[in-house]
């Protein structure tokens, strides 16, 4: 096999290369074809990953909410009777409550309102498991004291920076002023702009309407050695239908399944690989089709040598895999570029990922076959009896 | 056996129905090794046609078809596909592949013969090429060469896995008269050093001389003696309308 391999003229390859132009045109459609797959994928990826990431954070076990939650930024209140509850069932070492609320503020240094996200939790109890946090959170003893996200989207570059200087930085809420008095980083995600952290006084401070007794999200601490499944189990009958309760993997899974579920974000992004597909081929089958009907006198000449149709069949294949294969590289390139720029500009959390880059190729490479597939139709018409 | 093509009663129609007509009738033709045959006669007289049912390029509808002793009337695509490698073809257009050099397009006419390795392919396409007087030129693309160097190129991809029969469709049409003789005494050169069998189509009166026997064909109908080169018939066409075709 390899012998009859290494035997052949690669034509394919020599005929893409003998008009360098053509092929540099060809290998730039199908990089836009893959940068744009690439881009669809990367967002659709980010969105999922960027609403957890405050999931995955969270220094707990399990979790108990209201049954009427969205997602994180509208998880409902359950009453804080139900965290003292938990703490019967054997396995549960410790609940701790946490206030989420979403609310419009001034930004700091433009002095626009704009959207963000108040968390607000024990300062005793460090429910957001980031360095940053650890670190800062004593300032949240102070009144209306806070921590910012410096990772939020929207333009606060010289605000953190007075705050990391230690300046005193103020801004306002609901015609409260607060105070910011540190920065951790968590990133924007499609749900809010930016976060902000403060102590469980302070937040209810901030909404006096909201009694103490309603928490948003009840945050479980298992002894160490307990299975989460079972302590889970035993949980959900223990307390009232009022209550859900989850693991940690079972809320970042329920918070993807919101955003997969109630959003056509999914249905956007897989139409946007759609296209993408449907440009490669677009754009392979006219560089392919063209390049047959340039050379449909050769063809039957080598029909006429005593070439059979699997020759010419092999010679196209041979180029789509070329052109999907080099394609790919300046797609790829491209992709990075694109991310980085996504990702700095957005703050998501948009990665190249190896899985994606594989899945991608395969693509490019499924794509280019069906190309060549089609374009292969008006090899059939190489007659060589037309061309005496 | 000593015809390599032998042909009788052979008719062949081209459409069905009402615009069924017949283009070759009766044809009686049988060719012997190592014989140089040149076919004249007006276009559309059926000389294409015959030679692409003799080349294996088309199927035989009736009568009787045989090459190099396969029966081709009603072969199908693999049996020609097969009969074809043995056959080396030059066409009025040198067809040489554009993307593939010199070297590289006449190698295309032994890579179909699987008995050769790599460097026996690369070995007798460079002598090959050396033959046709392009030792210096092995390298360059068609579109580096002149027309006759490509005609000469093309010859060499036809001869150069030593085929049994050649079968020539004016080759001298694209080329002045100096090269058209110089290629047409080349394809004589290497044919009898091979003792291969040459059936050339030309309408050429310049090169009627290096025929061993003339065949003339007329609305379908071979006859078997053609007018003699000193005096062409007025029914041939000169060589510059077939040009314009």
């Amino acid at each position: 096999m390899f012998n009859l391999f290494q035997r052949r003229t690669p034509l394919g390859w020599l005929q893409l290369s003998h008009q360098k132009g053509k092929l540099l045109v060809a290998l730039s459609g199908i990089a836009f074809a893959d940068v744009l797959i690439f881009m669809q994928m990367g967002f659709q990826d980010a969105l999922y990953d960027s609403s957890v990431r405050s999931h995955q954070i969270l220094n707990a076990d399990a979790v108990i909410f209201s049954p009427q939650a969205l997602n994180f930024g509208n998880l409902a209140t359950i009453p804080r009777r139900r965290l003292l509850q938990a703490q019967d069932v054997v396995g549960v070492e410790s609940a701790h409550p946490m206030y989420i609320n979403n609310v419009v503020w001034r930004n700091p240094q433009t002095r626009k309102e704009t959207a963000i996200r108040v968390i607000g939790f024990e300062p005793d109890f460090l429910a957001i498991n980031l360095p940053d946090v650890k670190e800062h959170l004593d300032r949240t003893k102070l009144p209306d004291t806070y921590l910012f996200d410096k990772n939020s989207r929207g333009t606060y570059g010289e605000a953190i920076k007075k705050i990391n200087a230690g300046e005193k930085v103020t801004t306002e809420v609901d015609r409260k002023t607060i105070t910011l008095a540190g920065t951790f980083s968590i990133g924007s995600s499609f749900g809010t702009d930016g976060h902000l952290i403060t102590s469980d006084q302070n937040f209810l401070r901030l909404f006096p309407r909201r009694p103490a007794q309603n928490v948003s999200l009840g945050m479980l601490k298992l002894s160490p050695g307990a299975d989460a499944d079972r302590v889970v189990a035993q949980l959900r009958q223990h307390l009232p239908n009022d209550t859900l309760v989850m693991t940690k993997t079972e809320f970042i899974e329920f918070e993807k399944g919101y955003w997969q579920r109630n959003t056509s974000i999914g249905f956007i992004f897989s139409i946007g690989v759609f296209m993408g597909i449907i440009v490669g081929i677009v754009v392979v089958y006219q560089v392919l089709s063209t390049d047959v009907n340039a050379h449909m006198a050769e063809y039957a000449t080598f029909k006429a040598m005593g070439y059979g149709n699997g020759f010419l069949l092999a010679v196209i294949f041979e180029e789509a895999l070329i052109l999907a294969m080099l394609g790919f590289v300046p797609g790829m390139a491209g992709a990075l570029g694109l991310y980085t720029l996504a990702r700095n500009g957005t703050g998501l959390p948009i990665f190249m990922t190896v899985t994606r880059a594989a899945t991608v190729l395969m693509m490019t490479i499924v794509l280019c076959l069906i190309s060549g597939t089609i374009a292969t139709r008006k090899l059939q018409s190489a007659d060589p009896a037309d061309i005496f | 056996m000593n015809s390599v093509i032998a042909i009788e009663k052979l008719n062949h129609y081209f459409g069905t129905g009402q615009l069924r007509k017949q283009v070759l009738s009766g044809i009686d033709l049988t060719i012997d090794r190592g014989e140089i045959i040149l076919m004249t006669g007006p276009s559309g007289s059926g000389k294409t046609t015959l030679l692409t049912l003799m080349g294996a390029l088309r199927s035989g509808q009736e009568g009787r078809l045989q090459i190099l002793g396969e029966e081709l009337r009603g072969a199908n695509d693999r049996k020609r596909m097969m009969v074809r490698r043995q056959i080396g073809y030059i066409f009025q257009a040198h067809n040489l592949h554009g993307s593939l050099t010199a070297l590289q397009n006449v190698r295309m006419g032994l890579e179909v013969h699987p008995q050769f390795s790599v460097t026996e392919m690369k070995a007798r396409s460079a002598q090959m090429l050396e033959q046709v007087g392009l030792a210096d030129r092995i390298n360059y693309y068609p579109s580096d060469l002149s027309g006759g160097q490509k005609q000469r190129v093309a010859i060499a991809r036809a001869l150069v896995s030593r085929p049994k029969i050649i079968l020539a469709d004016e080759p001298t049409a694209a080329l002045d008269s100096k090269s058209g003789r110089e290629v047409v005494e080349l394809m004589q050169k290497l044919a009898k050093d091979q003792g291969c069998t040459i059936l050339m189509v030309t309408h050429d009166n310049r090169i009627l001389d290096i025929a061993d026997r003339i065949v003339h064909m007329e609305d379908g109908h071979l006859q078997p003696q053609a007018p003699s080169p000193q005096a062409p018939s007025p029914e041939t066409h000169p060589p510059e309308i077939r040009k314009m075709r």
